[in-house]
């Protein structure tokens, strides 16, 4: 049928720009289709085109992260990246946001962040096994919203992953005011299969069929990626609810066990999850990875309700849904696994090799777009950073004076929402289902998961947005520094990262700047480390009429400890150990905790760290945890060595005593250096030569002579309520 | 001695259970929609969240057309172990007492609690060592037991949660109950979590020995 024939409209001149396509994107549209699209074609660029989905802002950027590394099995581009763990095993993980629908609906918000990440990972043919997350949101103290943000948000997490069966085994969370408006939603999952179950999405062979699996389509989440994903938060934002989608575990638990048997029994030829712009961002992209064509029939698209438009049914972001492709001969095999597991399958369209997609409702074209149009001819935009001369970030109230003493100024830090203990958010996630998990939250600075023969996982999550304020090169990369020092601490090596950018809006200059240092910094991290990036996401324009959220790299590290039982552990143990500090140290206020309690502005350099001497140090510690040669091992981050002296204490049930002179208490005790030093304890002998011996592990208190002597049940007493406090002030039904 | 696990969609504990299981004997899957047994000295009904948990927790799995042959193993005497959403099934179906109601937090909870022991002799427990609490996680939302005084004899109480470790607002701390006959139990916490050192503790699988224990018996008898 020839396009002229397509129903056309021309009054697209006011409706493009409704949809967040700018002028002259619209002119490149008509340049590069020599027509003007229709409604549904329209509908279809405007997603392909935003930059949830094009990266337009982004993508320049993105190739200054280093992506190759010996363990690389798949990078950046599939549904999710994965590493090789030996033994012909595979670990595949992600991290992406979902702040915005968040923000309006936290429940289903972060419930389908949670089923979307999950569903990019079983994409690719791993079993997903644990997921993490990163959650940031206004002060709780100040801010009733904020409280309600983080109790349904959690909730939102807990009801998707408990109920899929898949263990949430650690994560993340800060307060602070500039998330007031724009709370951060950040879901990880990682996932494990065998090599020849790893799958691309690349539609492959024309003449294959094109099949749909999974929940039934309807108008749910409708233009969620140009609406949400893809605009600063203003006036009316209760209006965007109908764009935010509802989640189904039980439909996504039927739909992971029957991809994941369709891929055992080898019967798809290429898969793909059908995430934000649904149908179309799903079926534009396996074409053009495949380098080929699709006609899809939106006629034959299982609907939830009737009188749907076909531009409803390409634009629908309906949940838990997948996209195959099979060859003719196995279609009978695949409909009887979908049965079994009572999971919709159903033929909506095949591969062409006309480099088209072609979008019909039964006999009539509706749609008929170049592939490469949609997918690469968006156009690509340059940062203009500039760096800004004053903090973007206006001073918090401060919460201590100046005056107190060490004691009060470590209680008031381990009591604070952003150090208190996880706990009453935590016990909301299972992180056990699956049998496999040998360090839950709390136990360690990053989660254990065993292996089958006996090696295991480790999984550390972080970012640390107060400090990329302050220096977003320097803060981004202590965010890979600290990842990896999590995993120095259960004893395992890292394997590869996932990263998830969470900034404002990159076409102001002081938002690019930061996006723009924050990258160069991670990729120098990774560099030194020689850790390669295997996939992420970006989440920008998170923006109030106040201004951008806190510059917000987050980092999610996978790493691999040959020994299970050896994990390393946080808690001191034995009496009599000695405690030493391991790695280059040297605290700074500068984005501190205690700064920021004492109501300074994120500001100033951050201290600069040289990454041999890094990467030296996290070799030492990860080579004596794996050698069984320690007792405990924790590194040394927010709130500095008393806080994390404290922790060490806490989780153990012991006390410990310093012996060493402290000049500059408010420094030394209080200072960061995040992802560099750490307080190990064992055997004197032993820690002689990794570190300095500064104590002993002992007793029912934690003494810093000429500084503080607190007993550990008081440290607890005020560590368990910081949150809790907050946590579970409100209780709201569904 | 072989087990049968019961795995529905929307099972999550299934191969859990399976892999504790084949820590003391041999165990297979049962499908929810067939009506074979395959010969299995005792079912487990694991946890997860059955069918989504729509409608009520349990409630639909009940009409399972497997379910119905675990109820006729059970009325024959066969050892029937419902865990977490396992025993809100067997409630739901009427093999046990009482009902499972949102916990008092009405939260989720994830958390390792202590339980007492209350019976030496029961299928299901004769293996636990004598006055000493297991150390098992429970997780759930809805798992606060309830039943009418009169309707449950002390006896069939076998698990309590000790002392200030009931995590959830049940009723006289009860963690587990079994039938009047002795051969079917529920219990919220979970023993298939609890078999390896490694991963938490191993004081679960006392339960699964005790269940193996006794077929041994009887097959000897």
């Amino acid at each position: 049928m020839p396009t002229a024939s397509l129903p056309s409209n021309h009054s697209h001149r006011s409706r493009h720009r409704d949809l967040g396509l700018t002028d002259v994107e619209y002119e490149l549209i008509l340049a590069v289709l020599g027509r003007h699209p229709n409604d549904l074609e329209l509908a279809m660029f405007s997603l392909m085109w935003s930059e949830h989905c094009s990266y337009k802002h982004s993508k320049r950027l993105l190739r200054r992260l280093p992506t190759e590394g010996p363990h690389v099995l798949l990078g950046p581009g599939e549904n999710a990246g994965a590493v090789d763990v030996g033994d012909g095993l595979a670990v595949a993980f992600k991290v992406e946001s979902h702040n915005h629908p968040s923000a309006v609906e936290p429940f289903q918000g972060a419930a389908t962040g949670v089923g979307g990440i999950l569903r990019d990972v079983f994409a690719v043919g791993a079993r997903p096994i644990a997921i993490l997350d990163s959650l940031r949101f206004g002060e709780p103290a100040a801010s009733e919203r904020s409280r309600y943000l983080l109790e349904r948000a959690v909730a939102g997490i807990g009801h998707y992953g408990n109920s899929i069966g898949v263990a949430t085994v650690g994560g993340e969370i800060y307060f602070d005011q500039a998330y007031e408006q724009n709370c951060l939603i950040n879901a990880m999952c990682l996932g494990l299969a065998p090599h020849g179950r790893l799958i691309r999405s690349a539609a492959v062979g024309p003449g294959n069929v094109l099949v749909l699996l999974g929940a039934l389509t309807g108008r749910d989440g409708i233009g969620g990626a140009s609406v949400l994903a893809s605009a600063e938060f203003g006036e009316g934002d209760a209006d965007k609810r109908p764009s935010v989608q509802i989640g189904d575990p039980f439909t996504e638990k039927k739909l992971l066990e029957c991809c994941l048997e369709l891929l055992e029994d080898d019967l798809l030829v290429s898969l793909q999850d059908l995430g934000a712009a649904g149908l179309t961002s799903a079926s534009a992209e396996m074409a053009s990875k495949g380098g080929l064509g699709l006609d899809l029939d939106v006629g034959r698209v299982p609907l939830r309700e009737p009188g749907m438009e076909p531009f409803e049914v390409m634009v629908s972001e309906s949940q838990e849904r997948m996209l195959c492709v099979v060859t003719p001969d196995l279609v009978p095999d695949v409909i009887a696994v979908c049965d079994r597991w009572e999971v919709l399958c159903t033929e909506i369209g095949a591969v062409t090799d006309n480099g088209r997609l072609r979008v019909l409702d039964g006999a009539e074209v509706v749609g008929d777009l170049p592939v490469a149009a949609l997918v690469d001819e968006c156009p690509m935009y340059n940062l203009e950073p500039e760096a800004p001369i004053v903090s973007l970030y206006p001073s918090p109230a401060p919460v201590l004076g100046g005056g107190e003493t060490p004691a009060e100024v470590l209680l008031a830090l381990l009591g604070s929402p952003n150090l208190a203990s996880r706990r009453p958010v935590f016990e909301q996630y299972d992180c056990i289902v699956g049998s496999r998990t040998v360090r839950r939250p709390d136990a360690a600075d990053a989660a254990v998961l065993e292996l089958p023969g006996g090696a295991a996982l480790a999984i550390s999550i972080d970012g640390n947005g107060r400090r990329v304020a302050c220096d977003p090169r320097a803060g981004a990369a202590e965010a890979v520094y600290e990842c990896s020092a999590n995993l120095a601490c259960v004893g395992a090596e890292p394997l590869g990262l996932t990263n998830c950018l969470n900034f404002g809006n990159p076409e102001k200059p002081h938002v690019a700047w930061q996006l723009v240092e924050a990258v160069e910094g991670l990729a120098r991290a990774c560099e030194a480390l020689g850790v390669p990036v295997v996939g992420g996401n970006v989440s920008l324009y998170n923006e109030a009429p106040t201004g951008p959220i806190l510059p917000t790299p987050v980092v999610g590290m996978v790493g691999r400890l040959p020994d299970a039982s050896r994990a390393g552990q946080i808690g001191f143990t034995n009496d009599g150990d000695a405690i030493a500090l391991v790695g280059p140290f040297a605290p700074s206020l500068t984005g501190s905790e205690l700064a920021k309690l004492r109501g300074a502005a994120p500001a100033g350099d951050l201290p600069v760290m040289e990454p041999g001497a890094v990467r030296e140090a996290h070799a030492t510690v990860r080579d004596a945890v794996c050698a069984g040669a320690l007792s405990s091992a924790h590194d040394i981050a927010e709130g500095g060595l008393a806080v994390a002296l404290a922790e060490c204490c806490v989780a153990g049930g012991i006390g410990a005593r310093l012996k060493v002179r402290i000049d500059d208490w408010v420094r030394e005790l209080f200072g960061e250096a995040p992802g560099c030093a750490f307080v190990v304890s064992g055997a004197e002998e032993v820690l002689g030569p990794l570190g300095r011996v500064i104590g002993r592990v002992g007793g029912d208190t934690l003494v810093i002579p000429g500084a503080l002597e607190v007993a550990v049940s008081e440290l607890r007493a005020v560590r368990d309520n910081g949150l809790l406090q907050y946590a579970s002030s409100a209780v709201w039904s569904e | 001695m072989k087990f049968g696990i019961v795995r529905f969609p929307g099972s999550c504990d299934d191969v859990d259970a399976l892999l504790a299981a084949q820590r003391v004997g041999e165990a297979v899957m049962l499908w929810h929609a067939d009506s074979d047994l395959q010969g299995v000295d005792a079912v487990i009904v694991p946890g997860g969240f059955s069918y989504g948990d729509y409608l009520r927790a349990g409630a639909i799995a009940r009409f399972a057309p497997m379910m119905e042959e675990v109820a006729e193993f059970a009325r024959d005497g066969g050892l029937v172990l419902g865990i977490c959403n396992g025993f809100q099934v067997l409630c739901e179906a009427g093999l046990l007492p009482g009902a499972l109601l949102p916990n008092i937090s009405l939260r989720f909870v994830c958390r390792q609690v202590r339980l007492d022991v209350m019976s030496e002799y029961s299928p299901f427990t004769r293996a636990c060592p004598l006055g000493e609490p297991l150390s098992i996680p429970v997780k759930h939302t809805t798992g606060r037991y309830y039943a009418p005084e009169h309707g449950l004899a002390d006896t069939q109480v076998l698990l309590r949660y000790a002392p200030g470790e009931n995590p959830n607002g049940s009723d006289r701390d009860i963690a587990g109950v079994c039938n009047e006959s002795g051969n079917v139990f529920g219990l919220m916490p979970h023993p298939e979590h609890a078999v390896d050192p490694l991963t938490g503790s191993s004081d679960g699988l006392a339960i699964f020995e005790s269940i193996r224990a006794h077929v041994a018996d009887r097959v000897v008898a």
